[in-house]
């Protein structure tokens, strides 16, 4: 075949192939024609000398006739009858809580089955993400399956497969145990340049959880696994695609590896994976496999459809690193972040999330003025290996043009990078793994923008 | 007494049947020994060195076959495909072929990736066949198709000739010409294990630095304009109480110093339609989003050109459900669908209504 008449890639798929080489050289071609009305924009009036006026609504405007008629005016809900115990048997959010859901990136992918949807960390405090509001990705649409029968066996290089019912699984002692859960393609949109508005699509496939499960050491053990020769355990789902995932066996004889059927306290979302997941902590969301059926003890790795077609890095020699599970040191502030507006000037606590699939959070610095001085930040306990960690800073805004940055540093000592430093290495293919300082600008007139310095 | 005693007489009639024998010693009761026949229904991977692959064969005529009536509605004719699933095939030269590794990968300005560009290994290729394929009915190709389906894409990538059978014998020789079979690299420190290559130094090494790190930061990319409301307006995926509110991005954007519109006040619940959630709940029961999207085209039109074109008419729409159909919306065949008659009719009656959602 001749590659000139090849048309292919005109619509590319996630959460590989964001963007097409056109569509990035579209989006650029925009960018370099409002160029200037942005960046006069963004900067006119600093560059002036002259900070307009904030004429920004106040959130709490000084009383007029003696007071604020919210305190002044008893509310319903202070002179009437509330709402009886279990009108809802399963509780939800306020009804004023609407806007928070998890979306779907327009035009990423063709299907709602092999597609992802985003968790809203603009809107998330503390380190926990509801489990309503964990992030999706499905190969082949999710499923509520019947846990009465289910089934996880065991085989490859054991003395005797096996055969567990969720009953006993879930007879087995357990442990519980907070970490996120990152796609390897979080991210992936801003490789080359700024292609989403938000922090929900920038970094919205991550999420953290109590996850409760056996270690699968246990299970492996029961079953006689070969713990020296077998260095790979395959884990595979049992839904349409049975995805299947490559697994370090050093991760499992640690202990980490978990065979989980909890999550923050109820049992796993259907989306997530109910009745049974494989927690991997530190290492990418693929790997964390849902509806898991069935794990092999092997001396080899699998070259599994997600680690020999997608899920590999492209580096610029042409080259695909392969096996690249873990999810390196990285941050990001989640407000002021990207389509947010700020109410006013004054007083705000910049606040956001960092972890490492290496260990530890160690040290979160932020920067207002696009990385050229730095103040560390609060790390909010608790803080713990291979989970989301908090950090905030307090933050005056004086109504100029402010570019926040976060950077994350991680036990092992590893510092999240810049983009420059991410791309001087691995260019700007690799999809995967991008785990560079996010920038947000926010204007002088409040709106904030996901921003790339140089 | 006579309790325990006859419990105890069960277990040793169950021991004497040998069905306790599975039992461990630490966790006594947990788990059993999984039957041949068990482990031979699961256990279907196909590692790179063949571990796994069952004896058959097949030809790439009969791929082709099996190609056209199962795979080309998502994959193209060709494997081209980029309507629904990223494309299969192209890319790939002889000379990749001859040296394992592709060209195309080393250029920054080749449009897209495809399967056949990437894949090192054979092996995966079938393996993802068999268990997942076709999407809406994985596990029902026959190891036959399997062969065949493998031998025809391998075909129209020119790695294998027309009159090819592949075969568990010899695949290993169609493993020495996959065009991309020397393009991977584990030399990385990304897998969290000493069974690769034992990388630990990552490959970027930022420092810390708190004063005067950089010069002034300039903007470098940002969002154009046009794209300002491209994910939906902003102003309601924010909370609509706290520190900050959503950009409203169906209006444009404030010039610096303008007065932003006071707090949004709270978005009014839209009322449900219940009519339109019962019938796109089935839609995605009976997997008919697969092709179909509410308001797009997919493989098949979007259920709001068929609202437009058929308004009013169910009895026809439901009979086009039933029976399949080509031609209307374009050429791509859709197969005669066999949800339950009460689920179709429900359908019908929504897109003949309008299809709202």
């Amino acid at each position: 075949m001749n590659a000139d008449n090849i048309n292919s890639g005109r619509v590319q798929k996630a959460p590989e192939n964001f963007l097409t080489p056109t569509g990035i050289k579209e989006v650029f071609a925009e960018g370099k024609k409002g160029r200037r009305d942005f960046i006069r924009n963004a900067f006119a009036a600093a560059a002036a000398g002259a900070a307009a006026p904030m004429a920004m609504a106040q959130g709490n405007p000084v009383p007029v006739e003696g007071g604020d008629p919210n305190i002044l005016n008893l509310p319903e809900h202070t002179v009437g009858l509330g709402q009886g115990v279990a009108a809802e048997g399963y509780g939800k959010p306020s009804k004023f809580e609407a806007n928070l859901q998890r979306r779907q990136s327009p035009g990423l992918t063709q299907t709602t089955q092999a597609s992802v949807s985003f968790a809203p960390l603009q809107s998330l405090f503390g380190i926990v993400t509801p489990s309503g509001l964990h992030f999706e990705r499905h190969h082949q649409g999710w499923w509520d399956i019947d846990p009465s029968k289910h089934r996880f066996m065991i085989n490859g290089m054991v003395k005797k497969n096996m055969v567990f019912t969720m009953d006993e699984i879930m007879r087995l002692p357990s442990v519980s145990r907070f970490a996120f859960i990152e796609c390897g393609a979080n991210t992936a949109t801003e490789w080359g340049n700024v292609a989403v508005p938000t922090v929900q699509y920038t970094h919205g496939m991550i999420s953290c959880s109590e996850f409760t499960g056996v270690p699968l050491i246990t299970l492996l053990q029961m079953a006689g696994a070969d713990l020296k020769n077998g260095k790979f355990v395959l884990a595979e789902g049992g839904d349409g695609s049975s995805m299947t995932r490559t697994i370090p066996m050093s991760l499992i004889t640690s202990g980490e590896v978990i065979v989980a059927y909890g999550q923050n306290g109820e049992m796993l979302r259907p989306e997530n994976g109910y009745p049974l997941r494989l927690v991997v902590p530190g290492v990418q969301g693929v790997s964390w496999v849902k509806y898991l059926r069935r794990v092999e003890v092997g001396d080899k790795p699998y070259a599994a459809k997600d680690e020999a077609i997608h899920y590999m890095d492209l580096q610029p020699d042409g080259t695909h690193r392969q096996y690249t599970n873990l999810q390196e040191v990285k941050s990001v502030v989640t407000t002021p972040s990207g389509g947010q507006v700020l109410l006013d000037k004054g007083f705000y606590n910049i606040t956001g999330l960092a972890w490492s699939g290496k260990g530890k959070i160690k040290r979160v610095d932020v920067s207002t003025d696009g990385g050229r001085n730095w103040r560390q930040a609060r790390l909010e306990t608790p803080v713990l290996s291979k989970a989301l960690s908090r950090f905030n800073i307090d933050w005056v805004w004086d109504g100029k043009p402010a570019i926040i940055q976060s950077r994350a540093r991680d036990d092992t000592g590893h510092v999240q990078p810049t983009y420059q430093q991410l791309r001087s290495v691995r260019g700007t293919r690799s999809i995967y793994h991008n785990n560079a300082i996010q920038s947000w600008l926010v204007q002088e007139n409040g709106e904030v923008k996901n921003v790339q310095v140089s | 007494m006579s309790r325990f005693r006859n419990a105890l007489l069960t277990l040793a009639l169950l021991a004497a049947a040998g069905v306790v024998a599975a039992q461990s010693n630490t966790f006594p009761g947990i788990g059993r020994a999984a039957t041949p026949s068990e482990v031979a229904k699961w256990d279907i991977d196909v590692r790179p060195d063949f571990k796994g692959l069952p004896a058959g064969s097949g030809s790439v005529a009969k791929g082709q076959d099996v190609w056209e009536a199962k795979c080309a509605h998502c994959h193209g004719v060709f494997g081209e495909s980029n309507e629904v699933f990223s494309p299969l095939i192209g890319g790939t030269t002889a000379e990749d072929i001859k040296k394992g590794r592709v060209a195309n990968l080393m250029r920054s300005d080749y449009p897209g990736r495809t399967t056949m560009m990437k894949v090192p290994t054979v092996s995966t290729l079938w393996d993802y066949i068999n268990r997942a394929m076709p999407w809406t009915n994985p596990k029902t190709l026959s190891t036959e198709e399997v062969y065949a389906v493998t031998a025809f894409m391998l075909n129209m990538a020119n790695i294998v000739p027309d009159n090819y059978v592949l075969s568990d014998k010899n695949i290993a020789e169609v493993q020495a010409r996959m065009p991309n079979r020397n393009g991977m690299s584990t030399a990385h420190a990304m897998w969290p294990g000493n069974e690769l290559s034992g990388v630990k130094k990552p490959d970027t090494a930022n420092k810390i630095c708190m004063k005067d790190c950089t010069p002034e930061a300039k903007v470098a990319s940002f969002l154009p304009d046009f794209a300002r409301n491209a994910h939906g307006n902003l102003q309601e995926q924010n909370r609509n109480v706290g520190p900050q509110r959503g950009a409203d991005t169906t209006k444009p954007e404030p010039k610096a110093g303008m007065p932003v519109a006071a707090a949004a006040p709270v978005a009014a619940a839209k009322p449900e339609i219940n009519e339109a959630k019962a019938a796109i709940a089935l839609l995605n029961k009976h997997s008919c989003t697969a092709c179909h999207g509410v308001d797009k085209k997919i493989v098949g039109p979007g259920f709001n050109e068929i609202a437009k074109k058929q308004a009013g008419k169910t009895d026809y729409i439901l009979s086009k459900v039933k029976a399949g159909g080509v031609g209307v919306y374009g050429q791509i065949p859709m197969p005669p669908q066999s949800l339950p008659g009460a689920d179709a009719k429900q359908i019908a009656e929504w897109i003949s209504k309008g299809a709202s959602k």
